[in-house]
């Protein structure tokens, strides 16, 4: 086990490095000027010059570079342009509702999409089978932002179940807080839900097909017991890859799921740092972003190895 | 990331007098096809003739719900939606299609490299340099692309044309690889023939049902995407009409004219539903093996 978790924590580091590179190249070098960019055409020289001056813009592109990691690894991703505050307080305030956002939604994606793998699996061709997988065609079709303007037109105008928007805050309480989350997160799960199902289905199929599976059949297990006790553990590796890969479209969706319901989070954040030319916040947002892209699929590696000891072998 | 060797079968599938009958009767796929050929026929269209002009303003007929004058009513403008949602078709159409291109461009002759050189340093390269540009969903792209060079469509395309080079480095590499040991392949290194040749003349033939399949796919996504980033507005800027850009504005009516949410949304999920449903049945179709388990 210790060389494979060498191994992928060298490679995960080196996809960071990486990462950072490429985000550094296209916010700060591929402008040109960040400092005339940020301030627009008609700043004055004295305004860019001073604005270059605090940005520590005069330094040479790789000790600026240096400066950004450098200040990254200590939490410190610079002071914003537009806010005059320090953008780690800015992330700190709105991670805590796109995380929360983005988790409700690999929940119940998960939540849904196991059982109903599992029963079209079980029950392959027959008319819950067919039906289910009619449904999660059409899931996957429906662009989240879409799905989730139906459920404020539905719950929130019609029904004035749900606020059609807004977020009152975690200090409003628990209840408040998931109440205002409900919406967006099932309008993010249920495209995400439709393939994991699929993907559940289809794995589980394969591996009911198995000659293990056969052989616990013979030896006297129901088609329950074996899909139970001996299918379902093996068919969850390609499952735990899409979940992993879901994540990052979790994340990304979110950004734009945010923006329906006005939710104050990490996508807003960004497209008021896109308008206000604060690459500041920009680049720590995306920054922040493929970070967690990269080390939920450091994860979901590990946690392969830790389901399937034979990858463990293999890639040592 | 674990490439799964994928053995395409010979593409003599692709010329079997018997496959327009297994077309005809494989029901998702007619159902795709035709989804796809009513939105690309209401694209073409669009070109020469629209109901109504999408760029005329009649503010006396605004907010008007669906008619026999205005099948899908009409915007807080007065235009026609049912004329938007047509134009609308063709930016979705064009902005996916190039992005596909830019991916198969791309990242096939990436794939095909790597996987002739398998297990050099350039393969790694590749490979890792793939994974990167994976880490970053094209959303995240193109807001990085935004933030610098500006919202628009172009943008929207390299960001969705950038996140599809991996995807089809990938695939390439993976069916490549399971080929490089066939029989042929060593017969055509035998007969003197170097790995690019052997690459264009016997491995992309022989991928190319698994490129299409992939291709239609990513299609059907960089559609969705298109319309993720126009309804953000980083993408497509007014006034050309996109479905993306119509929901936005359809958002701050939401509860005057619900009509006005409803079209644009209809159009991306079948155009989207007709995608996909083609690519999997092209696949059933490829692959005799799958038809028979079915």
């Amino acid at each position: 086990m210790l060389p494979f978790l060498i191994k992928r924590l060298v490679s995960l580091c080196l996809s960071l490095v990486a990462a950072s590179l490429v985000i550094f190249f296209v916010i700060e070098v591929v402008p040109g000027d960040p400092a005339s960019f940020m301030l627009g055409m008609n700043a004055e020289p004295d305004t860019v010059a001073a604005l270059r001056d605090s940005l520590g813009l005069n330094a040479s592109i790789p000790l600026r570079y240096w400066q950004w990691v450098s200040g990254l690894l200590q939490g410190e991703f610079g002071t914003s342009y537009t806010y005059k505050v320090p953008v780690r307080e800015l992330i700190a305030d709105r991670i805590w509702v796109s995380l929360p956002l983005a988790a409700l939604a690999l929940l119940l994606s998960t939540l849904i999409a196991f059982p109903v793998g599992v029963i079209a699996a079980a029950r392959r061709n027959s008319p819950a089978d067919v039906s289910i997988m009619g449904v999660t065609q059409l899931g996957i079709a429906v662009p989240n932002f879409w799905f989730a303007m139906l459920l404020v037109m539905f719950f929130a105008i019609t029904l004035r179940w749900f606020s059609a928007g807004g977020f009152p805050g975690w200090d409003a309480g628990l209840f408040a807080g998931l109440k205002a989350l409900t919406l967006p997160a099932v309008a993010l799960a249920l495209p995400q839900a439709s393939i994991l199902a699929r993907v559940m289905r289809s794995s589980l199929l394969d591996t009911l097909g198995e000659d293990f599976v056969r052989t616990a059949r013979a030896k006297g297990l129901s088609q329950r017991q074996a899909l139970w006790r001996h299918a379902l553990r093996n068919a969850l590796i390609p499952v735990l890859t899409i979940i992993g890969l879901q994540f990052s479209f979790l994340l990304a969706g979110a950004i734009i799921i945010e923006n329906v319901f006005f939710l104050p989070g990490l996508g807003r954040l960004v497209f008021q740092g896109i308008t206000q030319r604060d690459l500041i916040v920009v680049k720590s947002v995306i920054f922040l972003l493929v970070f967690a892209v990269i080390l939920v699929t450091f994860i979901v590696d590990m946690t392969y190895a830790i389901v399937d000891p034979r990858l463990r072998r293999a890639r040592a | 990331m674990s490439e799964s060797p994928v053995v395409p079968k010979q593409n003599d599938a692709a010329t079997r007098p018997g496959l327009i009958r297994v077309a005809l009767q494989s029901p998702s796929f007619m159902i795709g096809i035709v989804l796809t050929l009513c939105f690309t026929l209401a694209a073409l269209v669009s070109f020469v003739w629209t109901p109504f002009d999408v760029t005329q303003l009649v503010i006396s007929d605004k907010l008007k719900t669906p008619s026999g004058l205005h099948w899908f009513g009409t915007d807080n403008f007065g235009r026609d939606i049912f004329s938007m949602v047509m134009v609308g078709a063709r930016t979705s159409i064009a902005v996916a299609l190039i992005a596909v291109s830019i991916g198969i461009c791309a990242g096939v002759p990436l794939g095909l490299l790597a996987a002739a050189r398998h297990g050099s340093l350039l393969d790694e390269v590749i490979m890792r340099t793939n994974d990167l540009v994976f880490a970053f969903p094209a959303l995240l792209m193109a807001i990085m692309i935004t933030a610098v060079f500006g919202p628009g469509a172009i943008n929207a395309i390299i960001a969705i044309g950038i996140f599809n080079i991996p995807v089809f480095a990938r695939l390439a590499r993976g069916a490549a690889l399971s080929l490089w040991t066939r029989d042929y392949v060593l017969a055509a290194r035998v007969s003197g023939k170097g790995p690019a040749r052997i690459s264009a003349e016997h491995i992309l033939p022989n991928i190319t049902n698994l490129l299409i399949v992939q291709g239609t796919i990513q299609f059907s996504l960089g559609i969705l995407a298109e319309a993720g980033l126009a309804y953000v507005g980083l993408g497509t800027q007014p006034p050309l009409p996109s479905w993306g850009r119509m929901l936005s504005d359809a958002q701050t009516m939401i509860y005057i004219a619900p009509h006005m949410a409803i079209f644009p949304g209809l159009a991306i999920v079948f155009t989207v539903l007709g995608l996909n449903l083609m690519g999997d049945g092209m696949r059933d179709i490829f692959d005799p093996k799958l038809r028979r388990a079915r």
